[in-house]
């Protein structure tokens, strides 16, 4: 155990604290978010929302937290036991294990991966089992409707969602996140990626199954979908990692097209957390002003709009990368 | 990495064996997700992260969710898991199993007198390192799979093709499409 020095074990337990810090905040903010959404829907629909629970209700987490936990956790008898208990674990995990990949600050973060981006494409794919297998194993007609538009609905936005981040990559050269984000000290790329942007916005609140794209759960339809069978700290997870996939994609904007902790005057931390506030609110705001469309219209919107748009704005980029690029033979 | 190769290798060849021995449909489809995982994280241990990535998005994530898909469709029940059982009788699997096993023997004498195949080095291949090859001295195979693609898409619009009911599609159910008398 020599090797076991104070030069090898400090940045060690550093690294281990930061990663810590990061998984907590993620959680939490997942967490606050379900009450935070619920005041701002309240504001921007001129009505109150949760305000009785401590001042301004502030202390309604808490007691939906003490609610859920208390609530009896019932697996129905008609459910395959192993894979109901397995759906909201891998809800809530695959893409709580995505803030792996985001740089907050210069010398803050949790791992640096060259694979970057795919990481969190990866996972964004284990996710869609969560969906799946909880549709499947609730023995339920509702729950197998939800899932199957579910996962209908998630593949085919991930199919762009992964295309419209390639112009950011190409910019970049890199697929890591922390080589984008350096990439653009001078200028955010949401300018040069503009459409990138939008498409990215679109599939990332189309992914993590919200509002307007929230067909999967259409409670008018299908009672809540995929999760109609799930009861106390099961509907936590999936609840809970509905709203960790809002901050991580808006995490992820921040970082890929509002160059992460690069801003003037303040320090880093406060421009990565301010960016991603902003996205979190604007993901409340669709979902305050925007009525759910048809669910073919939904399909029709990603595969005949959203693709191509994305396919031009690849080719695009990529065309004036060669032109700009140095001639060499 | 040594340890993580074969550790991930462990988990990829037992859950690989409960695909085939498991009766129930979708659980066997579990272990074999389960299988493609342990197989990405055998790339990320020989040093090829790219392959890892696109292993579990294209596999994991799409291709095995279409399986599970089906399979959900189907709504297998008891009778399936009977059929199951009985075609993993002894008698049906032995004899393609010890000619197999006579392959395996092979592969493995081949692999141990071979010695020109590297080890695991721990060297890191890069994403543009892929790239360049792919596009580079194997274009020609990238325009196949290409054209292999292009005409499994061509295949599946046409399949998918409702010729009877060319219904606009923004117009609803509930109202029949219109048939004039040289619409048919």
């Amino acid at each position: 155990m020599s090797w076991l020095t104070p030069d090898v074990l400090v940045p060690i337990v550093l690294a281990i604290l930061k990663a810590l810090v990061i998984l907590l905040c993620a959680v939490l903010g997942g967490a606050i978010l379900t009450v935070v959404e619920r005041r701002l829907l309240g504001l921007w629909q001129d009505r109150y929302g949760p305000n009785r629970v401590g001042p301004f209700g502030s202390m309604q987490l808490i007691a939906d937290m003490l609610k859920i936990f208390f609530k009896e956790d019932w697996v129905p008898h008609f459910a395959d036991r192993k894979l109901f208990s397995l759906a909201p674990v891998i809800a809530f995990s695959s893409l709580l294990l995505s803030f792996m990949i985001i740089p907050v600050t210069p010398n803050w973060g949790v791992a640096d991966m060259n694979i970057g981006i795919l990481f969190f494409f990866a996972m964004a794919g284990v996710n869609v089992y969560a969906v799946l297998f909880a549709g499947y194993a609730s023995a339920n007609k509702y729950a197998l409707l939800g899932a199957m538009r579910a996962s209908a609905q998630t593949l085919s936005y991930e199919v762009f969602m992964g295309l419209s981040v390639m112009g950011c990559v190409a910019l970049a050269g890199s697929f890591e996140m922390r080589d984008i984000v350096n990439a653009q000290e001078g200028f955010w790329f949401v300018i040069p990626q503009f459409f990138g942007f939008c498409t990215f916005l679109v599939a990332g609140v189309a992914v993590t199954h919200r509002h307007p794209f929230d067909q999967p759960e259409a409670e008018q339809e299908l009672a809540d979908g995929y999760h109609i069978e799930y009861s106390s700290m099961k509907f936590g997870l999936f609840f809970i990692g509905e709203y960790v996939g809002v901050v991580l994609i808006s995490a992820l904007i921040a970082t890929l097209f509002f160059g992460g902790w690069h801003g003037p005057w303040l320090p880093g931390i406060v421009w990565f957390l301010l960016k991603t506030g902003l996205f979190v609110m604007l993901f409340v705001l669709l979902r305050a002003s925007i009525p759910r469309p048809r669910y073919d219209r939904v399909m029709q919107f990603g595969w005949k709009f959203c693709l191509p748009l994305t396919l031009i704005n690849l080719l695009v980029t990529g065309a004036l990368i060669l032109l700009n690029a140095p001639a060499s033979s | 990495m040594e340890i993580a190769f074969y550790l991930s290798a462990l988990v990829a060849i037992l859950s690989t064996f409960r695909v085939i021995t498991h009766t129930d449909a979708v659980h066997a489809l579990l272990y074999l997700i389960v299988s493609l995982l342990a197989i990405a994280m055998v790339f990320f241990a020989l040093g090829a992260p790219f392959a890892a990535a696109l292993e579990i998005i294209v596999y994991a994530g799409a291709i095995m969710v279409l399986f599970v898909f089906v399979i959900m469709m189907l709504n297998v029940g008891q009778e399936s898991i009977e059929r199951e059982r009985r075609w993993l009788r002894p008698g049906i699997w032995t004899g393609p199993a010890i000619l197999a096993a006579i392959l395996l023997v092979v592969l493995a004498i081949a692999l141990w007198g071979g010695g020109s195949l590297g080890g695991i080095s721990g060297d890191t291949l890069q994403a543009t390192e892929v790239g360049i090859r792919l596009f580079g001295p194997y274009l020609l195979m990238v325009e196949l799979a290409s054209f292999l693609l292009l005409a499994a898409l061509v295949a599946a619009v046409h399949v998918g093709r409702d010729e009877e009911r060319q219904i606009e599609p923004d117009r609803t159910m509930n109202e029949p499409a219109q048939r004039g008398p040289d619409n048919d």
